[in-house]
């Protein structure tokens, strides 16, 4: 036991463990092995990830989660084949990834809508990449909308929605070519707080529902705890697998359990693991000094 | 009003308000000009001879400096000639806005009084020509090269230095060799506005092309989207808004290169509507065309404007403006 009471985050219920044990038993969709990923930059030769190594089976919900600049946005960049690795194995399915592909789909951060199509046309528009014909994209596209539960927008402009619906149109739009696999990338940071946690309830419906398996990347501690079967924490300089958390927290989950034992001991670490000690600040921070002058009268005091 | 929309301009702001602004505009030098010719103590350095009295070289209607009038005068009191009169006038150069208003309306309603001195509708129609041939050439090569440019690093990077370096030449330099290759009449014309407007055209919009939102290529590419059809399902129908908008400030541009254009080889059009009239002193005649050119140039781009707002209903950036 801890100061606080709290148990270890190590310790799962035989339900928990139980599912882990299901999870294991399936297939492998994703294979990481040793990856690495050196770059050229102004400052000389940068080395952004470092022999990472991991696995999603089906129907897994991964997330990544690091301190800022531990390459956790390179690492989905890679998989989506956005971006191309120096060195190890990206394996999906088995088969190597080469280039962006629709058995991979993608949820940005920023909106990534195309502006000039309408809800509808933003959904059909994989399917008619990869060739299908366009009655048949069209009836595939409205059975997403409903899914995310965007029918009655389907014809209006990427414009004319709230943040929270474009990432459901995002997301639909990335499903509906039936990805192996989601990669989201903190699709929900731009989001407002209530929006976000309506849209994190909405993605495990989604999943629960969908043959999908989701990597999901965030620096929200409480979300990735919330959503995800495992937590892979990254560290910085270079970006390396820190630890991979299994999720002591049962399903299915609620926003209730952000105060159980479980849901607390696993963010300790988390905290332990991605605050461990004040980094130094960078130096353009450093050199910036407010210097406060009292522009107020000096009895007009709001404290 | 709040702060924000007197800097940045209201979106939807009052209507009314900035339709008046906007004839307000217009009236305000106007205004500035129907004062200099009708208030008669404002400027008027000259004189119009009513009646030339005893001096000798004064003709009815012609204009003199008011001092050599003063002095005429004086001399004629001395003598005790008849005195001239007149009465204060503005230089030929600058006709009042009632006559060249008269001048406007003639122009196109009553027909040229003689068959040499060319009338202002069929100048016009022949530059308007002039420009749409010039500038159709100028876009068929200069828009596809300028999205290649912004598209391709490639092809961005072997084009763009040189075309960086042409448009530093200038276009009217070219007249001669234009003369020499393509002849005396319209060719050269058509090849200046051409040479004025393509490499800005492609510079402008290859730049315009380089601001398409990333994010939006690497969405389509993760959704199956590849080589030509990047290039035709999203780069072209992202930047179209912005392209528009391009075109529109290219097609004002060549239009600034009309008047040196057609001054060309043979000259015609409205420019040789313009240097006849100013050669027979018909100032007014020379004010009207130049405000006809203004009006079409400044109509089409209202037109076209609008045109925008119908056809990209999702650029919000259309109707700012």
């Amino acid at each position: 036991m801890n100061p606080n009471n709290l148990p270890s985050y190590l310790d799962q219920s035989e339900a928990v463990k139980a599912r882990f044990d299901r999870i294991n038993q399936r297939e492998t969709i994703l294979e990481v092995r040793d990856l690495g990923k050196r770059y050229r930059s102004l400052q000389g030769e940068v080395e952004a990830l470092r022999g990472i190594d991991f696995s999603v089976r089906r129907r897994e919900f991964v997330c990544v989660i690091g301190p800022s600049g531990c390459g956790k946005s390179t690492l989905i960049r890679i998989l989506a084949g956005l971006e191309s690795h120096t060195s190890g194995d990206v394996l999906l399915d088995g088969k190597p990834v080469t280039g962006p592909g629709q058995d991979r789909g993608m949820v940005f951060q920023g909106y990534s809508l195309f502006p000039w199509l309408t809800v509808k046309k933003n959904v059909m528009f994989g399917p008619q990449m990869n060739g299908r014909a366009k009655d048949e994209a069209e009836r595939d596209a409205l059975l997403w909308l409903d899914l995310v539960g965007l029918t009655q927008f389907a014809d209006a402009y990427p414009h004319q929605l709230s943040g929270g619906m474009r990432q459901r149109v995002a997301i639909a739009r990335a499903l509906v070519n039936q990805p192996r696999i989601l990669l989201m990338d903190e699709p929900f940071g731009a989001l407002d707080a209530q929006t976000r946690s309506k849209m994190q309830s909405h993605l495990i419906d989604i999943w629960k529902n969908i043959d999908v398996t989701v990597l999901f990347i965030t620096h929200d501690l409480d979300e990735a705890i919330y959503l995800a079967d495992r937590i892979l924490v990254l560290k910085a300089h270079p970006g390396e697998v820190q630890e991979v958390i299994e999720v002591p927290v049962p399903r299915p989950r609620s926003p209730g359990q952000f105060n159980t034992p479980e849901f607390r001991a696993t963010k300790a670490r988390l905290e332990e693991l991605i605050h461990p000690e004040r980094e130094p600040e960078p130096e353009d921070e450093q050199a910036v000094k407010p210097h406060l002058i009292r522009f107020t009268d000096v009895h007009d005091n709001v404290e | 009003m709040s702060t924000t929309s007197k800097w940045l301009g209201s979106v939807d702001g009052d209507a009314r308000k900035r339709m008046l602004l906007g004839i307000g505009s217009f009236l305000l030098p106007l205004l500035v000009w129907c004062l200099v010719s009708y208030v008669p103590f404002v400027w008027h350095p000259k004189v119009h001879v009513i009646d030339p009295g005893g001096v000798d070289y004064f003709q009815v209607d012609m204009l003199v400096d008011k001092t050599m009038f003063a002095d005429e005068v004086a001399n004629m009191e001395r003598e005790h000639l008849a005195v001239p009169t007149g009465k204060s006038a503005n230089p030929i150069y600058l006709p009042a806005p009632d006559q060249v208003a008269r001048a406007f309306y003639n122009g196109f309603v009553n027909p040229p009084q003689s068959k040499d001195v060319p009338s202002m509708p069929a100048s016009l129609w022949h530059s308007i020509q002039i420009i749409f041939w010039g500038f159709l050439i100028s876009s068929i090569v200069g828009v596809p090269l300028g999205i290649l440019s912004g598209t391709y690093t490639l092809m961005g990077r072997l084009s763009e230095p040189f075309i960086e370096f042409f448009r530093y030449l200038p276009a009217p330099a070219f007249g001669a060799l234009a003369v020499a290759i393509l002849g005396i009449y319209d060719g050269p014309k058509i090849a200046i506005i051409v040479i004025g407007t393509l490499f800005q055209q492609v510079l402008i919009i290859a730049n315009t092309t380089r601001k398409l939102e990333v994010t939006l290529i690497e969405a389509a590419r993760t959704l199956g989207t590849r080589n030509i059809k990047l290039l035709s399902k999203v780069v072209v129908p992202g930047i179209l808004p912005d392209l528009y908008r391009d075109q529109r400030i290219l097609l004002g541009w060549a239009w600034t290169y009309l008047i040196v254009a057609e001054l060309i080889g043979t000259s015609s059009g409205i420019t040789w509507f313009i240097t006849q009239q100013a050669r027979y002193q018909h100032f007014d005649n020379v004010y009207a065309a130049i405000m006809t050119i203004g009006i079409i140039g400044f109509g089409t781009d209202l037109i076209l404007a609008r045109l925008g707002r119908r056809l990209f209903p999702w650029d919000r950036t259309q109707d700012r403006r």
